[in-house]
């Protein structure tokens, strides 16, 4: 990411989101954003997730400009390479755990017995066999986060984004999470962007940005910043 | 994303809020019901009129004394009445028909211990085959009774039925009026027909009728039947050019007798009922267009409280389209559910009214096709909007929506 900036809204009202940040995630890294409220950590986290592009400068993903790209190609550019997951979990109420997990896979037009079997794995790999026919409303909130991550990585990303994902969770549950990601981090050598500022859970990631005000002000290992 | 997943995701929202969705397609239901059931029970009453009118009998023409212009009224007016000479010219001149001179009249008849009022024709062997109604029983006027204008009768099926209890008729005398007359047919049952009691009749050789009962030797109506089909238009001109002459009516001057045709009734009557339909079915449209209204109505409060499920479905890789498409199904879905019910209904609605009034029961495969692709096509036009209102969110906002 070169010169960044993010703009909402405009005239009087305008707020500037990113000011100019310069930033290089190499891939396999495990990086938590950190930063007080309203500094820009979650639109940054959106910005290299593809969600959003940037107002002016540029960012290459994998060497490709994704300024310049329309809104179909980025909703491509998440289904094949980018995994979610946030705070409030947002997964489809009154859908089961299974049917959540398999959404992602029903975009990418993979048949319905395969997008089963891989979402039950995947429910497998955090710990939810057995509670496939859970809907949200059914489980607790570690749970529910466990299912959101295996939302996000059933299609195998090689990037996951996480914007405050232990916020809503107490700090038992939470820390049972970031066991999980470290685990999956261990296994598929992924890629993790992770905003929090939890310094506890920042802690687990082996590189912290810390933003104020729109501005990447600190950057370093959990050693050099979080003293 | 495969179409048939599109497919399954909508119906799963659908069921998912069956009452909802029960009730956002009610406009829709309400609106192809009366559709069909509209459309289907004009076209019934139609064929209802012109089954009638072909009962009368085929190829029919009334030739009727008076004036066109006033309708049946003129019935009544001064115009000379015809005589039998006139039937005997008609059946001489105009060829490949069949003439039957008819004086009807009413005669007192004792039925049990009252007496009524009954109907009575005057007419030749011709009028059973030339209005349709046969003799089921007993025998025709023999040639010597039609000329003598001999007192005898054939008598309808609820005569039979009223007076007869189940005896033997034929044989029997009968009074009609202040004449005792010999029973020696029984006309085929014909049944109601617009309020009428078809059955109700007694026919007699004309001469009886004028000399017995009205007193005088007019002709009420001629009825004449054109053997060919299709050949009333040429057999209407003839007659009416034959009898100009007979009653001298100068060219230019309007004539004082007119011919009807009974298919020319049935048109007119058919396109009277055919014209309701068509009034009542555009009526239910309109109601069937306001259950599009509905659906979008409920679609863009769907979208509107399911913008966190779009933001999540689009930050999983849903491309704008797929979301379009999702809510369009699913607003098509509804509408094609609330067409088969709507469907059901109005042909269960149809079917109870055409039992309950006695007519027949026709389905068209036509209107049941329109009415429900109408349905369908007003699923697609009314959840295209909120469809493309959930497809154009931006994903940040959508996520970011409470
Ligand atoms: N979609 C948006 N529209 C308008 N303003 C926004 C939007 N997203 C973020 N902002 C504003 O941009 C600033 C940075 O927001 P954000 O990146 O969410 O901060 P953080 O995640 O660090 O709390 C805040 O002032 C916020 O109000
Ligand atoms: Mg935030």
């Amino acid at each position: 990411m070169r010169r960044i900036h993010k703009v909402y809204g405009s005239g009087a009202a305008q707020v500037k989101a990113l000011d100019g940040v310069d930033l290089t995630i190499r891939e396999g890294e495990f990086v938590a954003i950190m930063g007080p409220s309203g500094s820009g950590k979650s639109t940054c986290m959106n910005l290299v997730g593809c969600l959003d592009v940037p107002s002016s400068g540029d960012y290459l993903f994998r060497g490709v400009h994704v300024g310049g790209l329309d809104r179909d190609a980025l909703a491509l550019l998440r289904r094949h390479f980018m995994g979610f997951i946030f705070q409030s979990f947002n997964l489809l109420p009154r859908v089961s755990a299974l049917g959540n997990v398999e959404l992602p896979l029903i975009y990418e037009g993979i048949k319905r017995s395969t997008r089963r079997a891989r979402a039950a794995r995947a429910l497998r790999s955090v710990g939810l066999a057995g509670r496939e026919a859970a809907t949200p409303s059914q489980l607790s909130g570690g749970q529910q986060q466990r299912v959101a991550i295996a939302r996000a990585l059933v299609t195998e990303p090689p990037v996951l984004l996480a914007d405050e994902p232990t916020g809503n969770l107490d700090t038992a549950t939470a820390d049972d999470i970031m066991t999980q990601l470290a685990r999956i981090r261990a296994q598929r050598g992924i890629t993790i962007i992770m905003v929090t500022h939890e310094p506890d859970i920042a802690r687990h990631a082996q590189r912290i940005l810390y933003f104020v005000d729109g501005k990447l002000v600190k950057d370093g290992t959990p050693a050099e910043i979080l003293t | 994303m495969r179409l048939l997943d599109t497919f399954v995701m909508a119906l799963q929202a659908v069921v998912r809020n069956k009452l909802r969705s029960f009730l956002t397609v009610l406009g829709i239901i309400i609106g192809v019901a009366s559709v069909v059931a509209m459309v289907h029970l004009g076209q019934s009453a139609t064929r209802t009129v012109t089954d009638e009118i072909a009962s009368i009998g085929s190829n029919l023409l009334f030739v009727v004394p008076g004036s066109a212009h006033r309708g049946p009224g003129g019935l009544r007016t001064t115009a000379e009445p015809f005589d039998l000479a006139d039937a005997i010219a008609i059946e001489r001149e105009v060829p490949a028909i069949l003439v039957a001179p008819a004086l009807s009249t009413d005669a007192t008849v004792v039925i049990g211990n009252a007496n009524e009022s009954i109907p009575v024709v005057g007419t030749n062997n011709h009028y059973f085959a030339v209005r349709n109604h046969g003799i089921a029983y007993g025998r025709a006027f023999e040639n010597d009774e039609l000329d003598a204008g001999a007192a005898v009768c054939i008598i309808g099926a609820t005569l039979i039925d009223e007076m007869y209890l189940g005896q033997e008729p034929i044989g029997t005398t009968l009074r009609v009026g202040r004449t005792a007359c010999r029973v020696i047919g029984v006309l085929e049952e014909k049944g109601q027909s617009m309020g009428q009691d078809r059955d109700k009749i007694i026919v007699m050789p004309i001469k009886a009728v004028q000399r017995r009962l009205v007193g005088e030797l007019d002709v009420s109506t001629i009825y004449v039947s054109a053997l060919a089909a299709g050949s009333t238009g040429a057999v209407q001109q003839a007659i009416e050019s034959l009898l100009r002459q007979r009653r001298t009516i100068a060219p230019g001057k309007d004539d004082d007798f007119y011919v009807r045709d009974t298919q020319d009734i049935a048109r007119a009557l058919a396109s009277t009922t055919n014209t309701m339909t068509i009034l009542l079915g555009a009526i239910a449209a309109v109601s069937l267009l306001v259950g599009g209204i509905g659906i979008m109505n409920i679609m863009l409060v769907s979208v509107t409280e399911r913008t966190r499920e779009i933001g999540i479905r689009l930050a999983i890789g849903a491309r704008a389209r797929d979301v379009l498409m999702q809510f369009l199904v699913e607003s098509v879905a509804l509408s094609t559910l609330g067409g088969i019910i709507g469907l059901l209904l109005g042909i269960g609605g149809t079917w109870l009214t055409t039992s309950r009034l006695g007519m027949p029961f026709l389905l068209s495969p036509a209107v049941m096709l329109l009415g429900f692709s109408f349905a369908v096509a007003i699923g697609i036009f009314f959840g295209f909007f909120p469809a493309r209102k959930a497809a154009r969110l931006n994903p940040i906002d959508a996520l970011r929506h409470e």
